[in-house]
């Protein structure tokens, strides 16, 4: 890809609109994640105890359900974000293709 | 070839006969449903490798299986090199062991996978053609790159490899009754014929085909079980602290992960890791463009995420079984056969028979020589695309490339067998985790600069590489489990096991640190070179994909 080109596709509007669109979600949604497991980390490294507290009258405690949640948390993160790529971005990119395809 | 499959399966029959006996001493009822099972599974994957061996002809057909998969599949086959022995046996060994800690390596060894994808998958997809290490080398300095990272690579599959060997080692002991050598002998043999025959195509649909059973297995065990308590995952539960012998404290944290340090180090290593672990970032290579690359995360979460929700229902019912009274015909002097390791399997003979048990035997047999596989064609990629084809001999013909891989395997099959024997007695999960702490030190923090930091310079992606990976080694030889455990000093120099924190912060301050310091006309050259790598990086404009060769 020789300087010209790039220079072509970065001022491309549609290549512009990919870049921030994208690296927005995908930052939001790793941050989300991060922060998830994290906090599932930091409470079992300061206060394991507070998994401990039970659901009910049973020996259930909400550490089971918490960690269910994270692992089907994590699978939906990845479902939104390839939803919208393989979507809204593949769109952009192909108008970006079309814009430099005589120059590729 | 099939001389050699004439050969190995009068070696393997041959092993057998003579493993019966020992085990006969050992354990009344012999086992002949799983050596069925696992005849006729080798059988099946060894007619796939000779199908795979006709197709396999170029360098790419060798590597990425011609970039042919398709996202499911290679979802599913990630899903699988995922779902190793180490996971399968391990994580539902250690919630019968000791209850909810098990299911706290399961969380951390799936949340790196929205992570991934989010930030890597697809840019990999983009910038790569066989290895990860096409992506740091893209615009930095091919020698030291390459050759650093291919370090980097084999010194995680190595590892890796001998925890794989180990635990396949004591698998067929306990289930077929062979001496441990063979044993690791016999995966090794298979696991050089799947590969230099078969490539990456045939290392595959192994896989592939290892996960569906997988998951169906364990599907049945974790059904039977809840059968046994109306479906209702409380009631397992109940029963489970009525028998365990740590009772309502198998239900919160606890146990082996005691101080926040510890804690914190182990949960960025299995995250970090995640995403410098070779054999799995080679599959983003196997499919035809970043769209599929995506997809194939999203299924291969799915899969994983349900495995492990699955292993928590099986680890506890093995609490719940294994400690009845029918239970205790598992135990030899008070241990359990085999060790912790083998409660999922025997808990598959209780609720399911013998017929079962031959099932999952073969199963996690399958399992194991499967990840095998793919580990060793990361490792044999390592020296023959990233050593031998770009530093060594940059005039390499294909053809020769691709028997520097052949001969890459050999090799590093015999030094699997040869440490799998000399490690017997080594802890397994100790071996995964050095493995996970330097792929995270050492591999993820030049990867991820890569993409990301448009000043990373070759000087200082590869001196802080050899900081991450100096300081991962070092922290966890002067640590607990070598320099207390094994070498028998009375303190550790290093107080915690888990390295990651402090060597990924290592590396990724040296990385900055000799980058910025790096005036020379190379470094303000790699500097702008970074603009056209993120444009291919984003679009996969010009990105190798599965036609052009």
């Amino acid at each position: 890809m020789n300087d010209q080109l790039v220079a072509k596709i970065k001022a491309n509007p549609n290549y512009q609109e990919l870049v921030e669109k994208r690296s927005s979600i995908a930052v939001k949604l790793a941050i989300f994640v991060l922060v998830l497991f994290y906090a599932f980390i930091l409470t079992i490294a300061f206060e394991p105890s507070l998994l401990g507290i039970r659901t009910g009258d049973g020996v259930m405690t909400i550490a089971f359900p918490i960690a269910a949640a994270i692992i089907i948390i994590s699978f939906l993160t990845t479902l939104v974000y390839v939803k919208k790529a393989n979507g809204e971005f593949e769109e952009l990119i192909e108008k970006v293709r079309e814009d430099v395809k005589d120059e590729l | 070839m099939f001389r050699v499959l004439a050969l190995l399966s009068i070696f393997a029959v041959a092993l057998f006969a003579a493993g019966d006996a020992t085990f006969e001493a050992s354990k009344s009822e012999l086992n002949i449903a799983a050596i069925i099972m696992f005849f006729i599974f080798v059988g099946g994957t060894l007619g796939i490798t000779y199908w795979a061996a006709k197709k396999t002809k170029s360098a790419s057909d060798f590597y990425t299986a011609g970039g042919g998969i398709s996202g499911f599949q290679n979802g599913m086959a990630i899903a699988g090199d995922y779902m190793s022995a180490a996971s399968f046996l391990g994580i539902s060994g250690l919630v019968y062991l000791s209850g909810y800690d098990g299911l706290i390596y399961a969380v951390g060894f799936l949340v790196g996978w929205p992570v991934i994808l989010f930030l890597l998958a697809e840019k990999l997809r983009n910038l790569g053609k066989f290895t990860f290490t096409d992506i740091a080398a893209y615009r930095l300095g091919q020698k030291e790159i390459r050759t650093l990272a291919a370090f980097g690579s084999l010194a995680v599959v190595t590892l890796y490899l001998i925890a794989q060997m180990v635990g396949s080692g004591k698998l067929i002991q306990v289930l077929f009754g062979l001496e441990y050598e063979y044993a690791v002998l016999l995966v090794g043999v298979m696991m050089i014929i799947y590969v230099t025959f078969g490539g990456m195509l045939a290392t595959t649909w192994v896989q592939i085909i290892k996960a569906i059973l997988l998951l169906s297995g364990v599907s049945f065990m974790g059904f039977m079980v809840l059968s046994h308590f109306g479906f209702s995952f409380e009631a397992l539960a109940t029963k489970a602290v009525e028998t365990h012998e740590k009772g309502q404290a198998i239900m919160e944290p606890g146990g082996f992960i005691s101080d926040p340090i510890s804690a914190i180090s182990l949960g960025l290593a299995l995250m970090l890791g995640t995403a410098g672990l070779p054999h799995v970032l080679m599959r983003f290579f196997t499919v035809g463009n970043a769209k599929e690359a995506r997809k194939s995360v999203v299924y291969a979460t799915g899969f994983i995420g349900y495995f492990y929700l699955v292993i928590a229902v099986i680890g506890l019912g093995a609490i719940v079984f294994l400690n009845s009274p029918e239970g205790q015909a598992y135990f030899v002097d008070g241990k359990l056969f085999g060790g912790n390791n083998m409660a999922a399997i025997h808990l598959s003979h209780i609720v399911g028979g013998n017929i079962f048990l031959g099932f999952i035997s073969a199963v996690a047999f399958a399992t194991i020589l499967a990840v095998v596989a793919g580990l060793t064609l990361a490792g044999a990629s390592a020296i023959s695309h990233d050593l031998y084809a770009s530093v060594i001999n940059p005039n390499a013909t294909e053809e020769q490339e691709i028997r520097v891989s052949k001969i890459a395997v050999i090799i590093i099959g015999i030094i699997g067998v040869v440490l799998g024997i000399a490690f017997e007695q080594q802890n397994i999960a100790f071996m995964v985790g050095l493995a996970f702490a330097i792929a995270a030190s050492a591999n993820f923090p030049i990867l991820f600069l890569s993409i990301y930091w448009r000043k990373l310079t070759t000087r200082g992606a590869f001196l802080g590489g050899i900081v991450g990976l100096a300081t991962a080694v070092i922290l966890v030889v002067v640590g607990p489990i070598v320099w207390v455990d094994i070498l028998g000093n009375k303190e550790a120099l290093f107080p915690y096991k888990h390295p990651a924190l402090f060597s990924v912060t290592a590396a990724f301050v040296a990385i900055w640190f000799f980058s910025v310091t790096d005036k020379s006309q190379r470094a303000k050259d790699e500097e702008k070179a970074f603009e056209a790598q993120n444009i291919r990086a984003e679009t996969g404009f010009g990105a190798a994909g599965a036609v052009d060769h």
